[in-house]
């Protein structure tokens, strides 16, 4: 695994110095024009986004209640991943709004569900780095319960009303659009598995090397 | 057992909760003081927004929550006695299950406090349909304390406790901040919106039965060191 890190990196390289070439050949959207554009890094993030929060429940439902050290590590790679493609999300998002939908910011159920599970993504990465001894357990229960909220927060605020496009927009794209897109989802995708598995492996050597240290104190 | 567990472990907090209402008596006037603080900010020309009432009632209700979690189980830590009753040979879950009783009675009291107090202030009608109401706060401060009893044991042992409390604990139950305050919202219309109250209630009871069982099964890995 360790020895493919450098194909991986050079081909998520090529992805993403090919990727802004497409988008710009890519058709105009008839009613947006330009800003349009901004969808082809918003949505394939959002969709990491989903990814990696789903990764990280999982993995921390798996050490909570196995006690596998790497699940742990696992998740709390994924968890950092999240809080980085959600604030690629949440940025790119306004940028958009401002011109599509002339404000930059709308309580609406989508917009609303993602920051509140991107909040839950950092008070997860705050309580591990501030929470001192037994924070992983704290943040796993975190994430269990995150993932456990989804669905109410959704339904919750989904009573006001929406205006963001649903996820049925992705199947009906026009053909121009669904190449650079799927492209982009794809560059998206293997980015974060790489960062997921090189973060990963990190904090696998950190425990080693912790492990070390306490095995050269007993002598 | 499981039962008279629950039981014992409510009457034990409760006993030491009577004899010196320490909780009570600060958890019911920083509520008060709550009420103080966002009438400032909320009332304009001597009459309240709109909705301002239920608003006020549940934010008030959720940081008074969070100061007594926090103050019910320092309590326990300060002579470790949170660790004997880890000890006691008796199931983790019926133990959790007598501490959320504990804290739901309590903040019950303090509402039976805030909420006529809000309806007073505010010209909230308060009797419109009092038992919805009271089924809209007690399902909601149910939910807001299981998943808030679970944290506050976890956190007992960590660092920084006081702050990574609310910390966890808001992000986590908005949704129950969202359904009490519309559905309370929709109970104090001038003719009240009984099936959207009712709907927002159906909404906490299903929180309630999805967190409540959550952390009756996490709470053991969880209480583990």
């Amino acid at each position: 695994m360790k020895k493919s890190y450098p194909l991986f990196v050079l081909l998520a390289v090529v992805l993403f110095s090919v990727a802004p070439v497409m988008v710009a050949q890519a058709p105009y959207e008839a009613t947006m024009g330009l800003v349009q554009k901004i969808f082809y890094y918003h949505v394939p993030s959002a969709m990491v986004m989903f990814l990696s929060a789903f990764i990280c429940g999982v993995a921390s439902a798996v050490y909570l209640f196995k006690a596998r050290p790497e699940a742990d590590r696992i998740a709390a790679a994924a968890a950092e991943l999240t809080v980085v493609f959600g604030l690629i999300v949440l940025v790119t998002g306004p940028l958009w709004a401002r011109r599509a939908w002339g404000v930059w910011w709308q309580w609406d159920a989508r917009l609303t569900s993602t920051l509140l599970m991107w909040m839950i993504f950092v008070a997860y990465l705050l309580v591990r780095r501030f929470g001192g001894p037994g924070a992983e357990k704290l943040g796993a229960a975190m994430a269990v319960f995150g993932m456990a909220n989804v669905p109410f927060v959704y339904v919750s605020v989904n009573i006001w009303r929406t205006i963001h496009p649903t996820t049925r927009v992705v199947p009906t794209l026009s053909p121009g659009m669904r190449g650079p897109f799927w492209f982009c989802a794809i560059a998206f995708m293997l980015l974060f598995g790489l960062l997921l598995a090189v973060r990963a492996r990190l904090e696998q050597r950190r425990a080693d090397v912790e492990h070390l240290y306490l095995l050269a104190d007993e002598e | 057992m499981f039962l008279k567990v629950a039981w014992l472990v409510m009457r034990k907090d409760l006993t030491v909760e009577v004899r010196s209402r320490e909780i009570v008596y600060t958890t019911v006037f920083f509520a008060v003081a709550c009420v103080l603080v966002f009438a400032f900010a909320l009332v304009k020309e001597g009459r309240p927004l709109e909705d301002a009432a239920a608003g006020i009632m549940w934010i008030s209700v959720a940081f008074a929550g969070t100061l007594a979690l926090g103050r019910t189980f320092e309590r326990e830590r300060h002579s470790e006695t949170l660790r004997a009753l880890m000890l006691a040979p008796v199931s983790r879950p019926a133990i959790y299950v007598g501490k959320l009783l504990g804290i739901v009675l309590l903040l019950l009291i303090v509402e039976a406090v805030l909420v006529p107090l809000v309806g007073l202030l505010f010209h909230a009608p308060i009797w419109n349909r009092p038992l919805l109401l009271i089924a809209l706060l007690v399902s909601g401060t149910v939910g807001f304390s299981a998943v808030g009893t679970l944290f506050a044991a976890m956190l007992v042992r960590a660092r920084s406790r006081d702050v990574m409390l609310p910390i966890l604990l808001y992000p986590i139950t908005i949704p129950v901040i969202i359904a009490g305050v519309r559905g309370t919202a929709a109970l104090f219309e001038a003719v009240p919106a009984v099936d959207l109250a009712q709907m927002w209630l159906a909404l906490l009871g299903f929180f309630d039965v999805v967190f409540v069982t959550l952390s009756l099964w996490t709470f053991e890995p969880l209480m583990t060191e």
